[in-house]
């Protein structure tokens, strides 16, 4: 299963309304960073399995985000950065 | 820190509470209670028995909660209920049998 995305790639994380179980914290919805690496498995998406249909698999990337871009008075340094596990089907591709 | 941006129209429940304002965490380790480890090991044990087949399945019980339960529970009692909750929707026991269950130990260990 070839991944969509490769390291280094700009990603934006969806910003849609979910209900359902799923693992895309609110702060991060909407948010561009880039992929700091392909996580090197496959896993079924939380929504599906939550309920029981675990049929797919999908790739999950590390995704990096600028705390200065999530937190507008973040008192940190610029470089600082979070990385979160995104599943595929939450990830858009993106420019810087 | 920006606490009352865009994202909280975006939250799903009490779980979802990254950037809100919260008080200084304490990390002091602590030990388990015996029914902490109880709760662990039942739910590795659902796992085991195919009950359980992702902790997705444990994590969509405790969202679940209402937000008042949810605040009101600690870890394992979130977890205990996520389980209970599971266990009950895959037919392992019905609720009554749960319900029955927990009044007898009420009983039985009532002070």
């Amino acid at each position: 299963m070839i991944p969509r995305f490769a390291d280094g790639d700009w990603v934006r994380i969806s910003l849609r309304t979910e209900r359902r179980h799923h693992r895309v914290p609110a702060y991060a919805k909407g948010q561009v960073g880039v992929v700091e690496r392909v996580c090197d498995d496959l896993f079924h998406p939380p929504e599906e399995i939550a309920f029981g249909d675990a049929g797919r698999w999908e790739h999950v990337y590390r995704v990096r985000l600028r705390q200065t871009d999530l937190w507008p008075e973040y008192g940190g340094p610029e470089h600082d950065c979070l990385e979160l596990e995104i599943f595929e089907h939450w990830l858009e591709a993106a420019d810087e | 820190m920006d606490t009352s941006s865009s994202f909280a129209s975006q939250r799903i429940g009490p779980h979802d509470m990254g950037g809100l304002p919260a008080e200084a965490i304490d990390r002091r380790e602590h030990d388990a209670a015996y029914w902490e480890r109880q709760v662990d090991a039942m739910v590795m044990l659902l796992f085991g028995k195919g009950v359980i087949t992702d902790f997705a399945q444990v994590r969509r019980g405790i969202e679940a909660l209402a937000p008042d339960v949810y605040e009101r529970l600690s870890y394992y009692e979130r977890w205990a209920s996520a389980a209970a909750d599971r266990a009950i929707e895959q037919g392992l026991v019905t609720r009554e049998e749960l319900a029955e269950r927990v009044a007898a130990i009420r009983k039985r260990t009532a002070l």
